[in-house]
């Protein structure tokens, strides 16, 4: 993956080839910052709508390499907001969702690598029959050792469990050099960012705060989202494996969560649950769209190090239309 | 399903997108993967290399084709079964009559220009159709609807135009290094290889006894005997030198100025560059591909050179010029992508700013600001293409109490990045979509009826195709089928004086002015005045009467004592302009609200985005939280900033 594709990592000033291409972003971040950009390293695990958007965004942008995951085979349902593979079921069998994404995103950029990694410890003939039997199952990089995440300056997951996030973002966090990692998330009309940059919080401990610490009018869809993450988990569902069907019990789950925060559970809106859930696995495309431009302005500014990355978590509810930034951190004093 | 499957867009609506490009791709592909199944794209451009880093529908193998036709088409291939039709056009080519837009259930603009922007909003008023409008630069964004009657028109605000420089700041007094580059490009470039009929006044002005300035036109012709290097070398002396020394010597320019140094080419490069360098004349045979960057040896556009470098690229270039680019030489326009310009004009910029005490710049910022290159990135453009694919759906599903405008910006306001705000009403007193009449204040013995059509019904009005009535007579009108007599008599109206057509034009006369592809007429009442100020009304005719709605007060009270117009005075850098353009009430929730905007100016001829957009006045402000104050109603205000 080093120097692959020539993505300017070499020469110390941008090539005239780099200079034409990039003109126009160039006079919004400036050279430096594209150079750090075509020299940074960045893993995707989970082609979602969101994540697709993302990528397309900073290959054109010209990070120095893209490194994809996601085992599963194409779908209908996995590309219902995803542009990069033509619904043509005979292509389908070529290989991994990763896969057919890695090829179509090559064409975006030929100055960025792009490429796939598989999941571990089995080959890829291997993973990708063993995901035809098992429609969704993944493999991510949470099974990974530790030291596989040095090769990258930013990991983005998308579409994972709650334990999975966790687990890699502790890995990231326990190497010596900075790895930022984010995690972005479409349920239907509702889209949530979580970024850490590894100078405030893990997801761990943002998860583990008590309700009453937050500052206050946080945004309601951050509780929603930890709602039905935790149904999910307790459950055993993969993420967005939920219907309006599930109301009754997540209902309860709330009140119990609620209660157990000291909170009136008419706190988060029951509608915005049965919203979320309804949503299951689709994701708006418009929403995605949002997501994975506000994401790659993130990612883009982190890893060029120009401008101010936000702290911590980006929510945007179709509804109301607002993107909001929220500041969730164990710091945070009461109030 | 149904709340999240309401969200799809009705099937078979018919929709118009104009513009494939920055803000096109996206939404092409946003509005594909949402359910749109009948878009119609028109745009006229093609694809250029710049294009390619945000409008990812194209690849370096499309450059030179549609970009409606190569959008489509990629499009297609994710989504085969749905109907896109590109028009390869231009939106204000006659073909697209109000007929034509009101096919359309709503009309989605990602327009790169002020006059297109105008014109269609018309359209979309004569075909009452809404139109969702959008526009991008950098990090900043906006989506904004608007529907006939219910919220203001695209032009229900008035727009900056483009800014312009008092003459004498250009060939005189230049403070700014834009100063520079105008004077570059519209007077030294106009004069050495522009049309030799035009206006020019890179020689004017010199002294207040401007009867013993001599006719200096011959340094310009070069003689037929004369060497190339020594014309060059005499035309720097002249411009750079004696130019600057017939300056000086009105000492009331420089009693409260800083005095500029003369500078002549024997300082700087006493030997010729021949004679430096010996493979000056290993020059590229190719003229498109001549630069003197490259034969000089210089090759990184983000450097910023010496005044010798300078000197030499202004040799240089100006001998290729001659040289290579002979056939050239008498009609050329300046041009952002003709290299050899650019280097002309970088080096011309320089020069003169290094004689003036101004900081220096490379080619590559010279470039932008000659060139008026908008700042581009391809999330910005994703994220607006998102909201407009929102709004469009709100549009088509009649949701009009849900209707807002969306700013994106840099820093969060208010926690938000993307800030949605409850679209205003109409002004009552636009033009455009009410029938107020406007006031013309003229000279009616000096303006000619040409004056009145180019700079007020064409420029102003933004008329593509004017008809103009005086009552019941008809005094002027163009079109491609007019008779041969009539066209001849309006061609001798047009060069007559207001107050000397057959009708003649007298303070008290209201004037009709239409545009029949537009739909739109405007009554103008002509009031004479004889006295204008030269620098600030060089037209000499005000156009006044279209007012914003909202009042100068607001601005003082939200602005908190700050100062009500931050001008951007050293924003040089972004050649962007900075006004406050105006105050409003209003918010998306409640009905009381409080927001200072102030507008972004970005050129006419930008690449992606707008030509004038407003946008929250917190935007370009430094993020100190330690300015930020509450307000009722819990809404943040905060304080204005120097804006530097
Ligand atoms: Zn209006």
């Amino acid at each position: 993956m080093d120097g692959g594709g020539g993505g300017g990592g070499v020469g110390e000033e941008l090539t005239a080839q780099e200079t034409a291409l990039y003109d126009r972003q160039i006079r919004v971040w400036g050279v430096d910052a594209q150079r750090r950009l075509s020299k940074s390293h960045v893993l995707v695990s989970g082609m979602t709508g969101s994540t697709v958007e993302f990528c397309k965004n900073i290959v054109l942008a010209g990070v120095g390499s893209l490194t994809l995951m996601d085992d599963r085979p194409v779908t209908e349902n996995a590309i219902q907001a995803n542009f990069l593979i033509p619904p043509d079921e005979t292509k389908w069998e070529e290989g991994s969702i990763a896969k057919l994404c890695c090829d179509s995103l090559k064409e975006f950029n030929p100055m960025v690598y792009v490429s796939v990694e598989k999941g571990k410890g089995e080959n890829a003939l291997q993973s990708f029959k063993l995901c035809l039997r098992n429609q969704t199952e993944r493999s991510d990089p949470s099974s990974f050792e530790e030291e596989f995440f040095d090769k990258f300056d930013a990991v983005v997951v998308s579409c994972c469990s709650l334990a999975t996030k966790k687990e890699i973002n502790n890995k990231c966090r326990r190497r010596p050099k900075r790895i930022a990692f984010y995690t972005v998330d479409c349920r239907g009309s509702c889209g949530e960012i979580f970024a850490d940059l590894q100078n405030y919080a893990y997801v761990q401990e943002v998860i583990a705060l008590p309700w009453r610490n937050l500052p206050r009018k946080v945004a309601k869809l951050y509780f929603a989202m930890r709602v039905i993450e935790n149904f999910e988990e307790s459950a055993g569902r993969k993420p967005g494996e939920i219907s309006h069907s599930d109301l009754p019990n997540v209902l309860a789950l709330q009140k119990q969560v609620c209660e157990a925060q000291s909170f009136n559970d008419s706190f988060i809106p029951a509608s915005l649950l049965e919203r979320l859930l309804m949503a299951g696995t689709e994701e708006y495309p418009p929403v995605c769209a949002i997501l994975g431009g506000i994401l790659g302005q993130e990612v883009i500014k982190g890893l060029s190090g120009k401008g101010d990355p936000f702290k911590n978590f980006f929510f945007f509810d179709t509804t109301d239309g607002k993107g909001v930034i929220e500041d969730i951190t164990p710091a945070t004093p009461p109030n | 399903m149904a709340s999240e499957r309401q969200m799809r867009a009705p099937k078979g609506a018919k929709v118009l997108m104009v513009g494939a490009g920055g803000i096109g791709c996206e939404l092409l592909k946003t509005l594909a993967l949402s359910g749109f199944d009948d878009i119609h794209v028109i745009d006229m451009d093609t694809i250029e290399v710049s294009n390619l880093n945000r409008q990812f529908l194209f690849r370096q193998s499309h450059v030179g084709q549609s970009k409606a036709k190569v959008a489509r088409d990629a499009v297609l291939r994710f989504r085969p079964h749905i109907n896109i039709t590109s028009y390869h056009a231009n939106v204000k080519d006659t073909k697209f009559n109000v007929d034509f837009f009101k096919q359309f259930k709503v009309v989605l603009n990602g327009l790169d220009n002020l006059d297109a922007r105008r014109h269609v909003n018309r359209l979309c008023l004569a075909a009452e159709v809404p139109l969702i409008e959008s526009g991008t630069t950098g990090f900043l964004g906006q989506v904004t609807v608007h529907v006939k009657g219910k919220t203001e028109c695209y032009e229900c605000q008035p727009k900056p135009t483009p800014k312009t420089y008092p003459v004498c700041t250009i060939t005189s007094t230049p403070s700014k290094f834009v100063h520079c580059i105008v004077w570059a490009k519209e007077l030294l470039f106009a004069k050495l290889f522009g049309n030799k009929d035009q206006d020019n006044d890179l020689n004017v002005r010199s002294t207040n006894s401007d009867s013993s300035v001599q006719p200096i036109e011959d340094v310009f012709e070069r003689k037929s005997d004369e060497d190339c290097e020594q014309y060059v070398r005499k035309i720097y002396d002249h411009v750079f030198g004696y130019n600057i020394e017939v300056a000086l010597a009105n000492e009331e320019t420089w009693k409260n100025r800083n005095k500029p140094r003369p500078i002549h080419i024997k300082d700087v490069l006493p030997q010729k560059l021949c004679e430096q360098n010996g493979n000056l004349e290993d020059r590229r045979v190719d003229s498109s591909m001549v630069s003197a960057m490259s034969s000089l040896g210089l090759k990184n556009p983000q450097e910023i050179w010496s005044l010798r470098d300078n000197t030499r690229v202004f040799l240089e270039s100006l001998m290729l010029f001659i040289d290579k680019r002979e056939k050239d030489v008498g009609n050329l326009v300046f041009d952002k992508d003709d290299q050899l310009a650019v280097e002309f004009v970088t080096a011309a910029a320089n020069i003169r700013a290094s004689s003036f005490g101004i900081p220096l710049h490379s080619l590559f910022e010279a470039k932008g600001m000659a060139g008026n290159i908008v700042h581009a990135v391809a999330t910005t453009n994703a994220i607006i293409a998102g909201l407009i694919v929102i709004e469009a759906i709100k549009v088509l599903q009649n949701d009009s109490c849900n209707y807002r405008m969306t700013y994106c910006v840099e820093h969060p306001l208010r926690k938000m990045l993307l800030m949605p705000v409850e679209p205003f009403e109409p002004n009552k007193s636009c033009y455009v979509c009410s029938e107020t009449p406007l006031l013309l204040e003229v000279d009616i013995h000096k303006s000619r009826l040409k004056d009145f059509v180019e700079k007020i019904v064409k420029r102003k009005l933004g008329m593509n195709c004017p008809l103009i009535m005086h009552g019941s007579n008809l005094i002027y009108e163009e079109g491609d089928d007019l008779e041969d007599d009539i066209a001849a008599n309006y061609a001798s109206n047009v060069e007559k004086l207001l107050a000397e057509l057959p009708s003649p034009i007298t303070s008290g006369t209201m004037l009709t002015v239409e545009d029949l592809q537009q739909e739109l007429s405007c009554n103008i009442n002509v009031k004479h005045r004889e006295d204008f100020d030269e620098e600030k009304e060089p037209d000499r005719m005000v156009l006044s009467g279209w007012s914003p709605t909202s009042s100068k007060k607001d601005v003082e009270v939200t602005t908190n004592g700050g100062s009500t117009a931050p001008e951007a005075t050293s924003n040089d850098k972004h050649a962007n302009d900075i006004e406050v353009a105006r105050a409003e009430s209003g918010d998306s929730v409640g009905n009381k609200r409080k927001l200072s905007e102030i507008s972004v100016q970005t050129p006419p001829q930008a690449n992606d985005g707008i030509t004038s957009k407003e946008m929250p006045a917190e935007v370009l402000e430094n993020d100190d939280e330690d300015d930020v104050v509450m307000l009722d109603g819990g809404w943040q205000i905060g304080k204005k900033k120097k804006l530097t």
